[in-house]
């Protein structure tokens, strides 16, 4: 009978063992509630966004290859004229040829910064990068209203809008996200492999081309990735400067639109639940794929840079 | 041709060329932002009402609204931060589950602010009939600052040694009152800092509040103090524009006639702000880290 008591008291749970499960599932239901929350909208984005082809039943080949967006209008078949190629191939255009530009300024800055300039130089172009990203994208969009789209206008001629002041947005919009990644990684290659190529007699240059530069082609694409990914993801910037023309673009000149630019005006002067309503949830729901798309990349790159690090 | 040494240099002076372009490209932003804005910041552009159809509007309110959003949507997202960020760190076993949530959070940083928004819009405007007010857009910020904020604690308490876990344990007191007691109080400065930062960011958010917190802002009786009256500050069922969304707002809808005169001090008061508020993580980082480590 003793005995029994004495493995109950010493089998029981402590209070401090107590407070620490307590604190544990408290801890926990906060990292859930985030899960949920991105569960939540991915299910919801994308059941909305698929109810142009269930509800409305949009053929999905004509909405994602058709090019004729008027939404309000139906074509000589009483078809609704919702054809998004414009918005997905202005978003793609914009998107790779601001990436294409911001990157050799981005890994130039990165290279300056960890292998070329001085420890003062270096700290002056890290508040350069970290300001650049304060600046709030509104911010941008409206500079690019006010300096870029009068400078395309008077430079090149048409009306500004259009999909070359986009690019120079989302250019200097991307270009502080991919500097800051490429110098970590830049930084994670090791000291060893630039020491060994000085060892052998190789000029900074070499250095830096040959070695560095090469070791880091992991980190650095997936830098590039990541500013793809904001780039396309970016709205009111764009649309401000992009001209908000739902037809496919001839040159770079001329007014384009986005997917975020069409959503941005759209989803306000449209009536939940109509057609005009649903194609732009669908609109919605390509972005929010894209980005995942994205995040799959990244690590698919990751993957690799790992295992070759590795060997 | 050249030698080696000769494309060493024109390469080098190349990267040199690089960056001064890039701080070039800067100082110009900068400059333009505060050479047009400051002239028209006074105090009665500052503390008077916007105008919808008339020019020598202010930005009194969305001033406000800025403040005010950003204080309840850190009200609602650090607590949740927190407790990821100690469950993820001092916690979390290595399993599938895990690496699923962290993946969750990835994600949820990589969705696009305006989707991010959109999901507020259907969800808490519609469904919940929230309405267009500060507590949707509240709602909307935190989902769209959670994960940095979440990884910017995480990496605070990581930078923590595991000298003071064990100390905790060696006193034989639970782990998450050594966490509460121990950790988190060395890991103050770093977590201040990352929350400073977050509210910079978020300053500035505008994508995901126009569908969110709405784009009107009703005219506001400063000392009704009653939070359920539709023209009380305090409200949080009330529509309200932010400075970021006021900027994008005249400007795509040309209904006042110095919109470009507006934007340009509202623009030139943000980048201000934002500023500060990265001026302030670094220097509240710095002091509290001395008084923490009695350093002088």
């Amino acid at each position: 009978m003793e005995q029994n008591e004495l493995f109950k008291q010493l089998t029981k749970k402590s209070v401090a063992s107590k407070k620490d499960i307590f604190g544990k599932y408290l801890s926990l239901s906060a990292l859930i509630l985030i899960g949920i929350t991105v569960v939540a909208i991915l299910f919801f984005v994308i059941s909305r966004g698929l109810t142009t082809f269930t509800l409305d039943k949009i053929n999905p080949f004509r909405f994602l290859f058709g090019t004729d967006w008027q939404p309000n209008n139906v074509d000589k078949n009483n078809n609704p004229l919702v054809g998004a190629l414009p918005m997905i191939f202005g978003s793609f255009v914009i998107t790779l040829l601001s990436a294409l530009v911001a990157a050799p300024f981005a890994i130039g800055t990165a290279i300056f910064m960890t292998e070329v300039s001085n420890q003062r130089g270096a700290k002056i172009m890290q508040s350069v990068i970290e300001l650049l990203v304060g600046i709030p994208s509104v911010v941008y969009g409206f500079i690019g209203l006010t300096v870029i789209v009068p400078f395309v206008r008077n430079t090149f001629g048409g009306s500004g809008f259009g999909i070359l002041s986009g690019i120079i947005v989302l250019f200097v919009m991307i270009l502080p996200t991919i500097t800051s990644m490429s110098i970590d990684a830049l930084n994670n290659v090791p000291k060893i492999y630039r020491e060994s190529a000085y060892s052998i007699g190789a000029t900074p240059w070499q250095t830096i081309y040959k070695v560095v530069l090469r070791s880091a082609i992991p980190g650095i694409l997936t830098a590039i990735v990541f500013g793809l990914s904001r780039a396309f993801g970016e709205a009111l910037a764009v649309q401000m400067v992009v001209g908000n023309s739902p037809v496919i673009p001839q040159n770079a000149l001329s007014p384009a639109a986005t997917l975020t630019s069409v959503l941005t005006q759209g989803i306000g002067n449209t009536t939940e639940g109509s057609l005009q309503n649903d194609v732009l949830w669908s609109l919605a729901m390509i972005l929010l794929l894209m980005s995942l798309v994205f995040n799959l990349i990244i690590r698919k790159i990751g993957k690799k840079g790992e295992m070759k690090n590795n060997v | 041709m050249f030698n080696s040494k000769q494309i060493n240099k024109l390469a080098i002076s190349f990267i040199y060329a690089i960056a001064i372009i890039v701080a070039l490209i800067l100082l110009f932003l900068v400059s333009n932002i505060l050479i047009n804005g400051i002239p028209e910041i006074s105090w009665k552009f500052i503390a008077s009402p916007s105008k919808t159809f008339e020019a020598g509007g202010g930005i009194s309110v969305q001033l406000f609204n800025t403040i005010y959003l950003l204080i309840l949507s850190m009200i609602i997202s650090i607590p949740i931060a927190l407790g990821a960020a100690i469950y993820l760190n001092e916690y979390a076993p290595k399993n599938d589950f895990i690496s699923v949530l962290k993946t969750a959070i990835e994600v949820l940083s990589s969705l696009p602010s305006i989707v991010v928004g959109l999901f507020g819009f259907m969800f808490f405007v519609l469904k919940f009939n929230f309405g267009f007010s500060i507590l949707s857009g509240s709602i909307a910020l935190t989902f769209f600052n959670l994960p940095l904020l979440t990884r910017s604690i995480e990496n605070s308490l990581a930078a923590i040694p595991n000298l003071q876990r064990e100390a905790g344990a060696a006193l034989g007191i639970s782990r998450f009152e050594t966490v509460i007691h121990v950790i988190l109080p060395a890991a103050l400065p770093s977590i201040i800092t990352g929350i400073v930062l977050a509210s910079g960011r978020v300053l500035g958010e505008a994508a995901a509040l126009i569908f969110t917190a709405g784009q009107s802002s009703p005219n506001l009786d400063w000392l009704n103090l009653n939070p359920f009256s539709p023209h009380s500050p305090i409200n949080p069922m009330r529509p309200a524009e932010t400075l970021a969304v006021h900027i994008w707002k005249i400007n795509s809808e040309a209904t006042i006639p110095d919109a470009t005169k507006i934007s340009a001090g509202s623009s030139a008061v943000l980048l201000i702000l934002v500023f500060i508020f990265n001026f302030l993580a670094r220097y509240l980082g710095n002091k509290i880290y001395k008084k923490m480590t009695a350093g002088k």
